[in-house]
């Protein structure tokens, strides 16, 4: 099956005096993709969304989203664009439902079923009871509903969403997930969004792109990454380890080893088929844990630093681990 | 169609908040007659202008004043607008650049033209100002508001920072005002400043006001009128192309 490009960057940048914020980026994500921006802070993921919302323009380079340019044809394409910023910018004086109707007159909306489609989105965010109050009355978790709602409401083609679930509350992140992720069947519906919770790429994305430093460094299905990542690590303790990291290395499928003092960290490929064949060779085991490789351990290996605020601190095995390396 | 919602959408917004932002309305108002009660009146207990007492004088002056400032004031805005992002919203909708301008300076003008309108009826029951003024002054603040929300609009596209609000004060608003005639009237102006005084703007939104409440004008109504129209109309031009630029 032939896939229609939605949106195709060609050596895209954006130079913010002497910082290149996006530096060549390449990209195409097709129609009725969900596809997810990964990358650190300051990676350059919002100025690529700015510049390809029209907000911002590019230093070099071309960027067309629904078939039009996005500099010559700005006003096409945001006629076929919705956007949620990363930053809160609804109106703080007016109150929600006021700022869903402001929105359905600037996207040209007609009278004719707006009020109903105002309702659904407002139930879908869970703001019905506070969609009178003034926003400036909302949580912060409230407001990025509100915005959630706004970027959905007129059924745009492309969805971009910059980091749509800080802040929301598990229950919320993920009805708001459930909902998004129908859109590409139900409505053809485009989606490009950037996150920190990795999981969330893993679950919802059908192609990510890791960007560091305004470029992309790793693309393609999460699942493909993480199975290219090459296994899953095993954390073996044992009195002996520098014995055992021997036996190991000798072994083709172990792709890595870490030895602590009282445990030795491999990565292995196949976990399921090989961790027999491993335990029949080493002796003096005591115990063993497996943690699948996830999109986070793509991410880690690609930009060399973990996120933060949510990377997972580690199961006890990468504590003692790290401690130990720290010694 | 399109592009009329778009001024339209833009327009309602500005003039939903400004009802509901009390404060800037009320000081809007009070500013204004403080001038007149503080400044007319004291001086004016001892000083005639043009055979009537300075209160009565200035009172459109002082109008003058609180369009010029108001505008200005409102224009500017636009740039604690793009710092909160709030901005984005609108500039990403698929309305033109040119009908957000549009939608702005008519909110603007809007919200200005109430204000005036308020200080003309305390005006007129202090006695200073007739009915009849009334129904002229208010086209006439509409004129040069138009010009001078345009202005702001300008100025505050291009500034990426508050930082360089003061500048703007003494260096476009108060030259602005107390070059205009505003205060006193022009004919005893040294002659180096007559010329700052021919291409301020504000001179003939003076001048206009003036004739709105004593009929009579320096350059007459309809040369003040067609050059605030002219001014109005590049100044929009400006407008737009900066808002057309702009970037968040
Ligand atoms: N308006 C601006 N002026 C100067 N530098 C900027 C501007 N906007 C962004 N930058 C810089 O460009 C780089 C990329 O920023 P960007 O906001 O695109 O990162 P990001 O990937 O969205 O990060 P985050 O995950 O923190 O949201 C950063 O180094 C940032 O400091
Ligand atoms: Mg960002």
């Amino acid at each position: 099956m032939e896939r229609k490009p939605a949106i195709v960057i060609r050596k895209l940048s954006k130079s913010f005096g002497k910082l290149r914020a996006v530096d060549g980026i390449n990209l195409e994500v097709y129609e009725g993709e969900i596809f997810a921006l990964l990358g650190p802070n300051g990676a350059g993921k919002t100025t690529t969304i700015s510049m390809l919302c029209g907000l911002l323009r590019p230093t070099k380079g071309q960027a067309n989203v629904a078939g039009f340019d996005v500099e010559k044809e700005s006003l096409m394409v945001r006629k076929s664009i919705g956007v949620v910023f990363q930053q809160p910018s609804s109106d703080d004086l007016l109150s929600g439902r006021e700022n869903l109707k402001m929105h359905a007159l600037l996207y040209g909306m007609p009278s004719e079923g707006r009020e109903e489609r105002i309702d659904e989105m407002l139930r879908l965010v869970g703001l019905v009871e506070r969609q009178h109050s003034r926003v400036k009355e909302y949580s912060g978790g409230m407001r990025k509903r509100l915005e959630i709602a706004r970027g959905i409401l007129h059924r745009p083609k492309i969805l971009f969403l910059d980091e749509p679930t800080v802040g929301l509350d598990p229950q919320t992140r993920q009805h708001i997930w459930g909902y998004i992720r129908s859109l590409p069947e139900k409505e053809g519906t485009t989606v490009v969004f950037t996150t920190h919770y990795l999981e969330e790429a893993e679950q919802f994305a059908d192609r990510v792109a890791i960007i560091d430093r305004g470029k992309i460094i790793a693309i393609g299905k999460p699942s493909e990454l993480v199975s290219k990542l090459g296994g899953d690590t095993a954390f073996i303790k044992a009195k002996q380890p520098q014995k055992i990291a021997s036996k190991l290395r000798s072994m083709k499928f172990v792709r890595s080893i870490k030895v602590g003092r009282n445990c030795v960290q491999v990565r292995v490929g196949d976990c399921a088929k090989n961790l027999p064949k491993m335990l029949q060779a080493l002796e003096g085991v005591e115990s063993i844990e497996l943690r699948p490789a996830t999109l986070n351990d793509v991410f880690i290996k690609y930009t060399g630093r973990g996120i933060r605020e949510d990377s997972p601190e580690g199961g006890y095995w990468e504590r003692i681990m790290n401690s130990e390396k720290g010694r | 169609m399109g592009y009329l919602q778009g001024v339209w959408a833009v327009w309602l917004r500005e003039v939903i908040v400004f009802f509901r932002e009390r404060e800037r309305v009320i000081s809007a108002i009070v500013t204004p007659l403080l001038w007149v009660l503080a400044f007319g009146g004291g001086l004016g207990a001892s000083v005639q202008v043009q055979g009537m007492s300075y209160q009565r004088f200035i009172f459109p002056g002082i109008v003058s004043m609180s369009v010029l400032f108001g505008s200005i004031f409102y224009g500017l805005y636009i740039i604690w607008d793009r710092k909160l992002d709030f901005l984005k919203l609108v500039l990403v909708a698929p309305v033109p650049r040119s009908a957000v301008f549009l939608g702005k300076m008519l909110g603007g003008t809007t919200d200005v033209l109430i204000q005036v309108g308020a200080l003309m009826l305390i005006g007129i029951a202090l006695g200073l100002a007739s009915p009849e003024a009334f129904i002229y002054a208010i086209p006439s603040a509409a004129l040069l508001s138009m010009c001078m929300v345009s202005l702001g609009l300008i100025i505050g596209s291009r500034m990426s920072s508050p930082d360089g609000f003061n500048l703007v004060m003494s260096f476009v608003m108060w030259p602005m005002f107390l070059l205009s005639g505003a205060l006193f009237p022009l004919d005893n102006l040294p002659h180096y400043l007559e010329f700052a005084v021919l291409l301020n703007p504000m001179t003939y939104g003076v001048d206009l006001m003036r004739f709105a409440f004593f009929g009579i004008a320096r350059f007459g109504p309809f040369a003040d009128i067609a050059v605030l129209l002219g001014i109005f109309l590049a100044f929009a031009a400006l407008g737009s192309k900066s808002f057309e630029r702009m970037q968040v």
